[in-house]
């Protein structure tokens, strides 16, 4: 009886968010043990994984030769203060789970690679998750596929913005809710980070509009959108970390 | 005695070990995995000490948990179908469960399979039940249950027949 009830506490506690501080997969063990499996499995992935990689060091490099000419044209008034925002770390996913309703992904990165509690994870093609328990060399990472993640976005091009959240039956199609009714947008166009957020930059892709419908009690658009990632199949991640975090956090909190 | 606890400790291993590495990779259907480290706890001695098999149980629990980031749903149902195992085996298996000397790959095919599917699909009811935590979602829980479970069925049912082979 007293065990049943330590497991009813602990399964409690893992449905609040940041809550679940003993039993999780961000420790030497479990993180350990994934890893070593990781370390094999990934073999089978390499050649989509290296597609994927050139596939990005092309638009990366496309995007700099074209910008060449404009950007020598620029005087910086601050140079050292340029792009020095966001802090991009490369890590890899060891972990992958998309068929439950809260998933839940490990990356191989902890503490001692400076990644803290609530820094957004990346691909090259959109958002992975926000971190959530960080161990010594591994951490967890909820995913935008878990009932409790709610991420700020907004629809490309205009000022309309939104909350992304997950209705728990297709991994590959999330729902950005509470969309006024003012918005005007079609299907096929593209959701962004919206940036209100310290948790990641603005702009950075998300997903296509796939269908929408009003909600007609509260006036707001719930908008389904189909992600640019395929949440199935991630490999290679970047963990953003806001250096201005702390600064903003603490102008944004009330006074006491 | 020596040998039932370094067996059971090994089975215990690699029951976890198979769950988290390849059972929870399977995702036929796209969603559907066999939840197969029960196993271990159907086929724990009928004989063992009854408060240790419960905090076995548990500990099993607690490390899928662990690996699976499930709060301790699979923890809760462990420990569930570890309380209430005696009384399943007196039902399925009548009055030679009395005797506390038969073993899981000895009995009759009928009485095994009810002793499997009761406990299969307790286990699977509070895990899905615990792990979605949302009475609103009641279909998905008892979709998964099913669904779940039939799977875990087939595997267990499956390995019992293989490995029975061997040892008799």
């Amino acid at each position: 009886m007293l065990l049943l009830f330590i497991s009813l506490v602990f399964t409690i506690q893992s449905h609040s968010y940041h809550k679940s501080k003993f039993i999780n997969s961000a420790n030497w063990l479990t993180g350990g043990i994934y890893e070593q499996a990781n370390g094999v499995s990934s073999y089978f992935s390499l050649k989509s994984e290296n597609e994927k990689l050139v596939e990005e060091n092309r638009r990366l490099k496309s995007l700099l030769f074209s910008k060449e000419d404009s950007l020598t044209n620029i005087q910086y008034i601050d140079s050292t203060s340029f792009g020095t925002d966001y802090l991009f770390r490369a890590g890899k996913i060891i972990k992958n789970s998309y068929s439950k309703i809260d998933n839940i992904i490990l990356i191989n990165k902890g503490s001692s690679d400076s990644i803290k509690t609530d820094m957004g994870v990346i691909t090259p093609n959109g958002i992975i998750g926000v971190v959530d328990r960080v161990g010594g060399s591994h951490a967890t990472v909820i995913s935008i596929l878990n009932s409790n993640s709610k991420i700020n976005a907004k629809i490309k091009n205009t000022n309309f913005y939104g909350t992304l959240t997950w209705n728990g039956k297709n991994a590959n199609v999330v729902q950005l809710e509470d969309v006024e009714k003012l918005a005007t947008f079609n299907v096929n166009d593209t959701i962004i980070t919206g940036g209100d957020s310290t948790l990641f930059p603005k702009g950075i892709p998300i997903g296509m509009i796939k269908d929408f419908k009003l909600n007609t009690k509260e006036n707001l658009y719930v908008v389904d959108v189909q992600l640019f990632n395929d949440m199935t199949n991630l490999e290679n991640i970047y963990v953003i970390e806001n250096l201005y975090r702390e600064e903003i956090d603490n102008l944004l909190a009330p006074e006491n | 005695m020596g040998t039932v606890v370094f067996w059971n400790s090994v089975r215990f291993v690699i029951a976890v070990l198979v769950q988290v590495l390849i059972c929870n990779h399977i995702d036929f259907l796209g969603y559907i995995n066999p939840l197969v480290y029960i196993y271990f706890l159907l086929l724990f001695p009928f004989n063992a000490n009854k408060s240790l098999f419960l905090v076995i149980a548990f500990i099993l629990g607690l490390t899928i948990d662990m690996f699976s980031d499930t709060g301790g749903a699979h923890a809760a149902a462990c420990v569930i179908i570890a309380y209430i195992r005696p009384f399943v085996l007196r039902f399925s298996f009548g009055i030679s469960y009395e005797h506390q000397s038969i073993k899981l790959e000895n009995t009759a095919f009928g009485q095994r399979m009810l002793y499997i599917i009761i406990l299969t699909f307790i286990h699977h009811f509070f895990v899905f039940l615990l792990e979605i935590f949302n009475i609103s979602n009641i279909l998905i829980v008892l979709r998964n249950t099913l669904f779940f479970g039939i799977f875990t069925i087939l595997v267990i049912t499956l390995s019992v027949t293989f490995f029975s082979r061997k040892n008799s």
